[in-house]
């Protein structure tokens, strides 16, 4: 436990929280950032072009929805509003949240949670934050170079003849899957070699679970989509006739190449932030989290069963009726551990000690949002709805529910329960549950009104309707501002905290898994010697100390005070 | 389930989640969706029940620590995770056999062809009249086979609860029998394009057969009832000139109308020639041949669908447009 000292620091007898070298101040200048290998390093480049993204991606969606206002002409013509929702998409899907919570979240937290020093292959890692860099520098360029309107899921025969900017964009799409991958392989290599003295498989945190479920689909799922995007710039190339039916090719085939990525992909984006509301629950409870092994199935039964649902996209789509039948009753099938996981996390609350700080808000938020994102999924999981409400409003809501409700709403919690450790700084806890109340609070009032639009017969992707939808859009349009000045909101707390923020201890929260043992913010090697795992999710290994206004292990506790408080030894 | 909201429902008849009823299969398709609304809102609040009873009972006070409970319960997880998958095969039923019905087309049906273009709907009926809204008597089985001229659309009637995708390079089928006389939007609900969301028409329900028989006689015999101006400003509205092609001289995606019969133009070919009625004529059925310094060459063909006596009809049209 927390015995790692600084034997070249005078207060070397004192807990690491008062070592004042740290990841962030023990070497400076812009090469020291730009060539380090240090992982936390690269996850808070991430963490910083993922911010970046969001705001240009959040900006595109206030304007449309500003557009959508009124069927009528307010702010843009039909081809812009069609660039402008594509560009939405694919930067927030790509850009966003697929590298959000695994690339940026995963690398600063992983290996600190791991108790290593760094992952397996730190090379590889500042190069996939390049092949990142890179890949949205393409995005960038299909914007200047005359846009994109195919929409974020490139679809048969239009990108071909759309004469957008389709292959730039499509390139940007491939070097973003490499960087996928490279990520996942990384995380993969570090969680089976790296795992410190008493971690097991089944003693690991299931933030951990989560990552390794996600670098799995990363691994297998993203050269699909490379493939498929390669394919489709040979046929806009040199006309091949893969796609185009006027060549002989057949455009329900790139749907099923690309949704065979697209699915499994959406559970790229949910599984780790699933992963960080476990953490998340269990650390602001005080409790042992519930069904520990539930949990960490699920996370693999999710993976797995992601690679078999893809099909539920394309009911529509004139493929067989026996294939959409048979697509249906798999899909149901993921709907399972999706629910375990919400009892267990509700279980783990039972008989808690719950602090509303802004981590948990955000978690709580998950659940709300994520039960109506997930149960939502049941409508078009079942054909007979799902014909009525294909390509509507209803899917907007939903996937809006699960991939930013939930998807985003995790990584919010994961920025704020990290926070600390990243930054080494407090926010503002008032400013922070004010903006997550605004989040919440926006993102319902903009997204439940679209589930009335889509059923009552709204098609998504529409410049302009029918007059009857108009209330139901303005109120949409209220909730996406509401959402958009608490994201800024949220965004100016935490960047006024590095500056003016309460210094951090190394464990305000009083969670028990290892990346809590080490200061805040960890020093360039997080750990001296690998640390030795007990259980993560041992709350009474810690308790509050006045003098370091943060939790710490409870026999250096004893050893200060003296005092001989109840023992929550977690030593196995 | 008909919860009325002043000024957020244009029509009487439709509920809070739906337009009205308007097909055989929708009443099935509500019942599904009902069902499944119920089981949903039944776990929503219990989920959030419990997570807000919880919030409020074990919140954090000072001096008091969580309680330490059991962190497994293998009979508790498994009958949370069987009763669910009970649910969800119970909804996978409904849903599959309401889904039977709403794809398996009737032995007899009346047949109608449709093709779909970027940004309009060609219904045509089985005496070859071309019509952009489709037309179907009450109460008869009604197919539609369809196919696309360019890119992905799908034909969707939020009323009959039926969609299909209709893809180019294959024909696809979709079947209805309507139920209540009236008139109810169709449009495409796949992403297709600038216009998109312009390709709306509407499906109008005539209330016998012998409504719609009259209907179809005195539509198609149009240049018998029409002058040929009239009737080629209703070809210019029903096949989709009208999307590219302005009548007051702004320039769209096609050059405009307005002054255009008689004037000479510039081709990016490099030659010229005055906009008469073989050129006009030759637009139409071989749009790529000839292309107007300035646009694109993105207009489709009409050979086929148009007769020598409907192309007339048009030129005399453009001609009126001075």
């Amino acid at each position: 436990m927390a015995t790692i000292v600084d034997s070249s620091n005078p207060k070397s007898n004192l807990p690491v929280q008062y070592r004042e070298l740290n990841y962030l101040n023990c070497s400076k200048g812009w090469k020291s950032w730009f060539f380090t290998l240090d992982h936390k390093r690269i996850g808070v480049m991430y963490l910083i072009g993922v911010t970046a993204s969001f705001f240009f991606g959040g900006i595109f969606a206030v304007l449309l929805r500003t557009e959508l206002l009124s069927p009528t002409k307010l702010l843009m013509g039909p081809d812009t509003y069609n660039q402008m929702f594509t560009l939405h998409g694919a930067i927030m899907t790509f850009l966003v949240i697929i590298p959000g919570v695994p690339a940026a979240i995963g690398n600063v937290i992983l290996p600190v949670m791991l108790g290593a020093k760094d992952v397996a292959f730190p090379r590889m890692n500042l190069c996939s934050f390049y092949l990142w860099m890179f890949g949205a520098a393409f995005f960038v360029a299909a914007i200047v170079l005359g846009g994109l309107d195919t929409g974020w899921t490139f679809y048969t025969p239009y990108s071909i003849t759309s004469n957008t900017s389709v292959i730039t964009a499509l390139l940007g799409v491939f070097i973003l899957g490499f960087s996928s991958i490279f990520t996942g392989l990384n995380f993969i290599v570090t969680i089976h070699t790296m795992r410190p003295p008493g971690m097991t498989w089944f003693k690991m945190p299931l933030f951990l679970w989560a990552l390794y479920a996600t670098a799995l689909i990363q691994v297998l799922a993203t050269p699909v989509l490379g493939i498929t995007g390669l394919l489709l710039v040979v046929e806009r190339a040199f006309h091949i006739g893969i796609f185009d039916p006027a060549l002989g090719g057949d455009p329900v085939l790139f749907q099923h190449f690309f949704w065979f990525y697209s699915h499994p992909a959406v559970y790229v984006m949910i599984l780790p932030a699933m992963g960080v509301i476990s953490e998340v629950i269990a650390v602001h409870s005080r409790k042992h989290i519930f069904g520990y092994r539930f949990i960490a199935y699920s996370s693999i039964a999710i993976a797995i069963f992601g690679f078999l649902v893809w099909g539920h996209h394309m009911f529509v789509s004139g493929q067989s009726k026996v294939v959409a039948v048979i697509f249906s009753a798999i899909t149901f099938s993921v709907s399972i551990p999706s629910a375990i996981k919400v009892f267990n996390w509700l279980t783990t609350m039972y008989k808690g000690s719950i602090r509303f700080t802004t981590a948990m808000c955000y978690g709580l938020s998950f659940i709300f949002i994520f039960s109506i994102g997930g149960l939502t999924g049941l409508f078009l999981a079942t054909l007979a709805t799902d014909v009525h409400l294909h390509d509507t409003y209803f899917v907007v809501a939903h996937f809006h529910y699960v991939m930013m409700g939930s998807s985003l709403v995790g990584l919010f919690a994961a920025v704020h329960h990290w926070w600390p450790k990243i930054s080494g700084k407090l926010f503002s806890e008032f400013w922070g549950r004010i903006a997550c109340l605004g989040v919440f609070t926006g993102f319902n009032l903009t997204f439940f009104p679209q589930f009335i639009l889509g059923t009552r017969g709204m098609p998504r992707r529409y410049y302009t309707y029918l007059p009857e939808f108009q209330n139901l859009h303005i109120m949409s349009t209220m909730g996406a501002y509401l959402l958009g000045i608490s994201s800024a909101l949220m965004a100016a707390t935490l960047i006024y905290s590095v500056y003016r923020g309460k210094k951090a201890p190394a464990n305000p929260w009083g969670g028990a898994s290892l990346e809590w043992q080490c200061s805040s913010p960890p020093p360039h090697n997080n750990f001296d010697h690998p640390p030795h795992a007990g259980d993560p999710y041992v709350m009474e290994s810690v308790v509050y100390d006045e003098e370091v206004e943060g939790f710490v292990p409870v026999e250096c506790h004893e050893k200060k005070t003296g005092a001989t408080t109840a023992s929550g030894d977690n030593e196995v | 389930m008909k919860l009325f909201i002043p000024n957020l429902l244009a029509n009487d008849e439709a509920g809070f989640w739906f337009p009205p009823q308007g097909s055989t299969v929708a009443e099935g398709v509500d019942s599904v969706y009902f069902f499944i609304l119920y089981v949903c809102t039944f776990f929503f609040v219990l989920i959030v029940g419990l997570m807000v009873l919880f919030m409020i009972k074990y919140r954090h006070r000072p001096g008091v620590e969580a309680e330490k409970t059991v962190t497994h319960n293998l009979t508790l997880e498994l009958s949370w995770s069987v009763i669910p998958t009970i649910l969800t095969i119970i909804m996978f039923w409904v849903g599959f056999t309401s889904y039977l019905d709403m794809r398996t087309p009737p032995d007899s049906s009346y047949e109608i062809d449709v093709v779909a273009k970027k940004w309009s709907w060609a219904f045509k009926y089985p005496n070859g009249w071309i019509e952009s809204e489709l037309h179907i008597p009450k109460g008869e089985n009604v197919t539609l086979t369809m196919a696309s001229d360019d890119v992905l659309h799908s034909l969707w009637i939020p009323a009959f609860r039926t969609k299909m995708d209709v893809v180019p390079g294959r024909y696809t089928q979709e079947w209805f029998n309507a139920t209540k006389a009236g008139t109810y939007p169709l449009m495409c609900a796949e992403y297709c394009g600038q216009k998109h969301s312009e390709m709306i028409t509407k499906v109008v329900v005539h209330e016998t057969r012998g409504d719609f028989d009259k209907w179809l006689k005195i539509a198609a015999d149009i240049h018998k009832n029409k002058t040929p101006v009239e009737a080629g400003e209703y070809f210019y509205k029903t096949r989709g000139c009208i999307q590219c092609h302005s009548l007051d001289g702004v320039k769209k995606n096609g050059p405009s109308f307005k002054g255009l019969f008689g004037k000479e133009r510039q081709f990016t070919d490099g030659t010229s020639a005055v906009a008469d009625a073989n050129y006009i004529r030759n637009s139409i059925l071989e749009p790529q041949s000839k292309i107007v310094v300035g646009f694109r060459p993105i207009m489709p063909t009409f050979k086929g669908q148009l007769t020598d006596q409907d192309i007339t009809a048009i030129i005399a049209f453009i001609k009126s447009q001075k």
